[in-house]
């Protein structure tokens, strides 16, 4: 169908703005200024290795592992309710799920400040009821809490979608079989859930790990992650090549993640169904 | 019993997905600029809105970006679809994995990444430099609506077309992509969507005062921010869940 030549105003587009990209982004991880110009030089990398950077690798690790056990938490039970054929009421939950996705995530983020700060509105309930005024903001925990607020639809609905198509025989013969109703959960729906909650985890966490906007509008620049440390390194400090090591990290980093997941998912595609 | 448990459930999850947008409605018909105190009913914000120079450039900037990059994106990503197909499989695999970088990539990379290209190229950052940058991220979505699409179609039905006449170009246009147009319209709607709701790569490839409306939000979000924003985005909210629901009822199918 058609011809090789439909190709080309792509290959030449993707060169120019995907191929060259990654090369300079290498080129200035591997370089440092000199007086001769531009040389060869080990000293970007080797300064992630400080503990101040590993520090906040650390950080960003364990904020976006939180939020992504978190969002899988509340969605599984979630998308169990959605794909129930018994639950009557799904397709409006799962649109009022999607509908939020809709409005700029910015301004859903920057929302939350409303009801999060000092004199917010969840402090004015609290207060109201007797209680002490809370520290709500400016914390790792509200950045958790934006995290799971951003990503909880992009956990739900890969779930959800392997659930619904579960053959309902298929558990039924098990429960022929005398299997009990946890039973069923551990041996059918869990396993043959997998292909879900894993695509669901990477569509939670790699952008978790790789934020900058949720730890700088919910924490007011308190909590520091990878990408926060990027923007700095390039829009404030200029240090290009600090900012592309960076990058660089964060990019391996994914990679060797997605190879993770996908390796504990290609043992299921041959699955049963 | 279980099953009002399970409504119970699913509303608070629901509870929390609203909240903010609740918040942001309600404040946008608050007559103070403070967002604690509500100091009564007003619509100023909204007539504020259409006399705020910043965020109208914002939204002009975001659509017009939005519109050129979703067609631009859907021509240059369905060609590049149809080429692909023709090719060697080790080449075609060379090019599916490299369209998957922008997508796999964090944004942040890939914003930094076409900043440095931009600043390699001597290009002053602005509407041209965000325009190509949207164009890049979008056309990976489309050629991964389209490939699929075009997998499923019969290669023989537009051989039997040029058996019976018709030219390469004419079996093409009345042949294949009838057949993967749906592929072709879910990926200009990605596209669309993708750049209207950019934040990331905008902030890094754009400059010389072109903004949008994610840019103008952070922005906003440092001085502390305005209503106005809040009523625009009440307005956004309404357009968008109006046009669903006018989909939805238009074809039954369910919006997934």
């Amino acid at each position: 169908m058609g011809k090789k030549s439909y190709g080309s105003p792509y290959f030449v587009w993707m060169s120019i703005f995907i191929i060259v990209p990654m090369f300079l982004v290498l080129y200035y991880a591997f370089t440092i200024q000199t007086d001769q110009g531009m040389v060869f030089s080990l000293d970007n990398i080797k300064r992630i290795a400080e503990p101040l950077y590993i520090k906040v690798f650390v950080r960003s690790l364990v904020l976006a592992l939180e939020s992504t056990a978190i969002c899988l938490l509340i969605a599984y039970p979630a998308a169990m309710i959605l794909a129930d054929k018994k639950f009557s009421k799904s397709t409006t939950f799962l649109v009022m799920i999607v509908l939020p996705m809709w409005m700029n995530f910015l301004l859903r983020t920057y929302s939350w400040l409303s009801l999060l700060e000092n004199n917010g509105l969840i402090n004015k309930l609290v207060i109201s009821l007797g209680f002490e005024r809370m520290q709500l903001m400016y914390n790792e925990g509200a950045v958790v809490l934006g995290m799971v607020y951003n990503f909880l639809p992009f956990m739900i609905l890969p779930i959800y979608s392997v659930l619904v198509k579960i053959d309902n025989n298929v558990i039924e013969a098990a429960r022929d079989l005398g299997c009990t109703s946890f039973g069923v959960f551990k041996k059918i729906t869990v396993p043959l859930s997998l292909p879900g909650v894993l695509s669901g985890i990477t569509m939670v966490f790699m952008p978790a790990i790789s934020t900058f906007i949720i730890s700088r509008l919910l924490s007011g620049g308190k909590v520091s992650l990878i990408g926060n440390v990027i923007e700095q390194q390039f829009l404030v400090l200029g240090d290009w090549g600090f900012g592309s090591a960076l990058s660089l990290v964060l990019m391996v980093f994914i990679l060797i993640s997605m190879a993770f997941i996908n390796k504990g998912s290609s043992g299921y595609e041959g699955g049963i169904l | 019993m279980i099953k009002g448990m399970k409504k119970i459930y699913l509303s608070l999850i629901i509870l929390f997905l609203y909240a903010p947008i609740i918040v942001l409605v309600i404040f946008s018909f608050n007559e103070s600029k403070n967002r604690n105190v509500w100091t009564g009913f007003s619509l100023k914000w909204y007539a504020e809105l259409f006399r705020d120079r910043d965020i109208l450039s914002a939204l002009k900037y975001t659509f017009i970006i939005a519109i050129i990059a979703a067609v631009v994106s859907t021509l240059i990503g369905t060609l590049a679809s149809i080429g692909m197909f023709r090719l060697k499989k080790f080449s075609f695999n060379l090019v599916k994995n490299v369209t998957y970088i922008p997508v796999l990539n964090p944004d942040i990379v890939t914003g930094i990444s076409l900043m440095l290209l931009f600043v390699f190229l001597q290009f002053e950052m602005g509407f041209v430099t965000m325009l190509l940058s949207h164009i890049t991220f979008c056309i990976p979505y489309v050629i991964l609506s389209v490939l699929p699409k075009l997998k499923q179609t019969d290669i023989s039905v537009y051989e039997a077309a040029q058996d019976l006449g018709a030219t390469p170009m004419t079996a093409l246009w009345k042949v294949v992509i009838p057949e993967i147009r749906p592929g072709i319209v879910t990926g200009f709607l990605l596209a669309f969507t993708l750049s209207v709701d950019d934040f990331v790569i905008s902030y890094f490839t754009s400059g010389n005062g072109v903004e949008n409306l994610s840019m103008v939000v952070f922005s906003m979000a440092r001085k502390g921010i305005n209503p106005t924003i809040n009523a625009l985005s009440t307005l956004l909210f309404v357009l968008v869940m109006s046009l669903l629901l006018v989909i939805n009822k238009k074809n039954k199918e369910s919006l997934f």
